[in-house]
């Protein structure tokens, strides 16, 4: 056994210490980054990949019908206008789908913002493909304009049977003063 | 100090300076009834609010500062450090050792936690007032959404974790290499075992509550965003780091107290104490499934059904060695020769309602039915039933039982008894109406409440203030023991009392053991 101290006390207190120290780095190095690849892995908390999906060809499932609700909400304090095109529409599992979301910065300031979207039921994560979102990175928009955001998704083949309806919520985010880019969209 | 034996020093750095584990131990105690007293005026403000329904007393803001400084306070300030102190005075007499195994470290880990303390106290002076966010401080509501004052608040979490990480490291290294030739690990006094498997689950936990605040101070001062969704984060994962500590730490703060009832039990009841082994084995399962359960105090967090499942299959197999402890301590006073001295009263009071906090722990334990408990006065109900019943009755218990060791003199037994009746009635006068209104649906954390919580409500208070007045009258009971209770000389003072510190005499010498003592070959007594 290793022994770092010829005084069995000190020997045993620098080696609890140690476990101490471990623990302390586990939570940054371990917990962080393992809750982050299960939430990602098992699409638990709605969570759905922050990165652009590509598309594989696939028979489009004319068979079954599922329907997309949009959802847009502000964070707390956020002034902008943000909104859906279409708050519903019915898409065949396979299908490549476009929508849009509109944004409105009713200040004088330029501001940046970041979508954070979410997905219900959270099963259905897992099955709810992007090929181009705006929540893929950070939105400036000058003070007093507009903008139109495009949405590409595809619903895979897979989706279990019993889910017929899919929700996706996007929380805007004002991200101003935090924007230093390398905030990492999800 | 060559070989002349000699006393404390004199005047003020006679405490500044001590590395004596009795002297420690004793400045343990003594901060920590200071901070059950500061705890206590807290959650007479809240009782005070909330006996009747409307706000009266105080603003909504001042209430929150309080229900969160109350929690903070007992847990950290009272609980964790008077078991801490006893831990300081007993485990070298009850191993056999001289003193505790690192002195000057000792001496460190009690006195950095006055400043830790008078730090977090301060904040209640600051602009913007004191931590407002609950004992348990969710992120965002303790970042985003925090007063100023919370970078005190994390600073002084971070000084009481040290304090508890040194003290820890401390019983751990004592226990592992100062027991007396003979005293092998399945002989030692059953306080001693709880106190060793406590301090490796500190060791453990401490520093993940460190990297919890670490990142809270880095989210509000240094703009990352571990917790914050906008930057890529999330709060949840805030709750999964605070229960993965939280979990074991309520069980860091009641194995000490089943250490202690192992002690008092078998003493009035004149019999070894029943399944030995089996308080050791139940000790160890209960500590390793403490790192398996956290989630289950975020049921309603959205988790998928299989986790919930888990967590709560988990969490219902604690009550497995727990059980096993509870009739084990039933089991001794079986056809034992009972009395009833104060410490006696308190124990059996600790086993009584520590079981009922344990079946309505039993009862939260149920995902589908915590959706209706979460968050409601039941589950307030709940953890008082196991952290004042249970932690600080055995505390109390242990304080009775090992003050005429201590200072030679005995308590009054007769003030005693009235303590611990009035304690009894006026805790459960307190919190066992909280279990009906929490079922009925009132929230907890607030400063009012529907009006048909009003009748239950105020009885409560009542309640709450007769438990808060009787805890004077122990203040009083001990220090008129110090200074004019009557001598006690015998060393055994309880006739069934087993244990090395029973063979010391009476009042225990400042430096005891410095031979160690001869261990007989008969088995453990707990």
């Amino acid at each position: 056994m290793l022994r770092l101290s010829r005084n069995p006390s000190a020997d045993t207190a620098m080696k609890l210490a140690a476990v101490a120290c471990a623990m302390f780095a586990f939570v940054f190095v371990v917990m962080v980054p393992l809750y982050d690849v299960l939430c990602d892995a098992l699409g638990i908390n709605g969570k759905t990949s922050g990165v652009a999906y590509t598309a594989v060809p696939a028979a489009v499932d004319t068979s079954r019908e599922v329907k997309i609700q949009f959802i847009a909400t502000n964070n707390d304090g956020m002034p902008w206008g943000f909104r859906p095109q279409v708050t519903e529409l019915t898409v065949h599992p396979g299908a490549a789908t476009d929508t849009i979301f509109f944004a409105e910065n009713p200040t004088q300031l330029p501001m940046i913002a970041q979508a954070i979207p979410s997905v219900t039921p959270s099963r259905a994560a897992g099955y709810f493909h992007k090929t181009e979102c705006f929540c893929f990175d950070q939105q400036p928009l000058e003070g007093l304009a507009s903008t139109e955001m495009p949405l590409q998704f595809v619903v895979d083949q897979d989706l279990p049977k019993d889910i017929r309806t899919i929700t996706l919520s996007y929380t805007l985010f004002d991200v101003t003063t935090m924007a230093g880019g390398t905030i990492a969209a999800r | 100090m060559g070989d002349h034996h000699h006393g404390p020093a004199k005047g003020l750095s006679r405490w500044l300076f001590t590395t004596n584990h009795k002297d420690i131990g004793t400045m343990y105690l003594w901060f920590s009834f200071a901070m059950f007293i500061l705890g206590g005026t807290f959650a007479m403000i809240i009782r005070a609010e909330l006996f009747q329904p409307g706000m009266q007393l105080v603003e909504p803001g001042f209430f929150n500062q309080m229900t969160t400084l109350h929690g903070l306070v007992m847990v950290f300030g009272a609980i964790m450090p008077s078991f801490v102190g006893l831990a300081n005075w007993l485990i070298p007499m009850m191993i056999g050792a001289p003193d505790m195994a690192l002195p000057r470290m000792n001496n460190w880990s009690f006195w950095i936690l006055p400043p830790g303390f008078l730090m977090l106290a301060s904040t209640l002076f600051m602009e913007g007032g004191a931590p407002a966010f609950g004992w348990t401080f969710y992120a965002p509501l303790s970042t985003t959404y925090a007063a100023p004052s919370v970078t005190f608040f994390i600073f002084a979490i971070h000084v009481l974790g040290i304090s508890s990480i040194m003290g820890s490291i401390n019983i751990i290294a004592t226990i592992m290499n100062m027991r007396a030739p003979g005293m092998t690990y399945m002989k030692m006094p059953l306080f001693v075992w709880t106190w060793f498997i406590t301090a490796f689950l500190l060791v453990a936990v401490m520093p993940v509550l460190a990297g919890a605040v670490t990142m809270m101070l880095m989210d509000i001062h240094f703009g990352t965003s571990f917790f914050s969704a906008a930057g890529g984060g999330d709060p949840v994962l805030f709750q999964h780091i605070f229960w993965f500590f939280g979990h074991p730490e309520v069980y860091i703060i009641i194995l000490p107290a089943f250490g202690v009832v192992s002690q008092v039990i078998p003493a009035f009841s004149r019999k070894p104490l029943f399944g030995y082994a089996s308080m050791v084995y139940a000790t160890a399962a209960i500590a390793i499934l403490s790192f398996v359960v956290w989630a289950h105090h975020m049921y309603t967090v959205g988790m998928p059904v299989a986790g919930e499942l888990f967590f709560m299959y988990a969490t219902m197999l604690i009550a497995v060695p727990t059980g096993v402890k509870v009739f084990n301590w039933v089991s001794t006073m079986w056809r034992g020769a009972l009395s009833f001295e104060t410490p006696m009263l308190f124990s059996i009071g600790f086993l009584v309602l520590f079981t009922i906090g344990g079946f309505t722990g039993l009862m939260l334990s149920i995902a589908p039915a915590d959706f209706q408990y979460h968050d409601t006065y039941f589950v307030v109900a709940h953890f008082h039933y196991v952290m004042v019943a249970g932690a600080v009755f055995s505390m109390t218990s242990a304080v009775y039982f090992w003050l005429p060791k201590w200072t030679g003199r005995m308590y009054n037994e007769t003030m005693g008894k009235v303590h611990f009746w009035i304690s009894f009635v006026g805790f459960n006068v307190t919190f066992f109406p909280q279990h009906f209104v929490g079922l009925a649906g009132m929230p907890r954390r607030v400063p009012d409440y529907a009006l048909q919580f009003a009748d239950f409500n105020m009885m409560s208070s009542i309640g709450a203030f007769v438990y808060g007045a009787s805890q004077i009258m122990f203040l009083y009971n001990v220090i008129a023991t110090i200074v004019s209770g009557e001598k006690v000389s015998d060393e055994q003072v309880w006739d069934g009392a087993e244990g090395l510190e029973w063979t010391l005499p009476t009042p225990a010498p400042y430096h005891t053991f410095e031979v160690p003592p001869k261990i007989d070959a008969t088995p453990a007594h707990g």
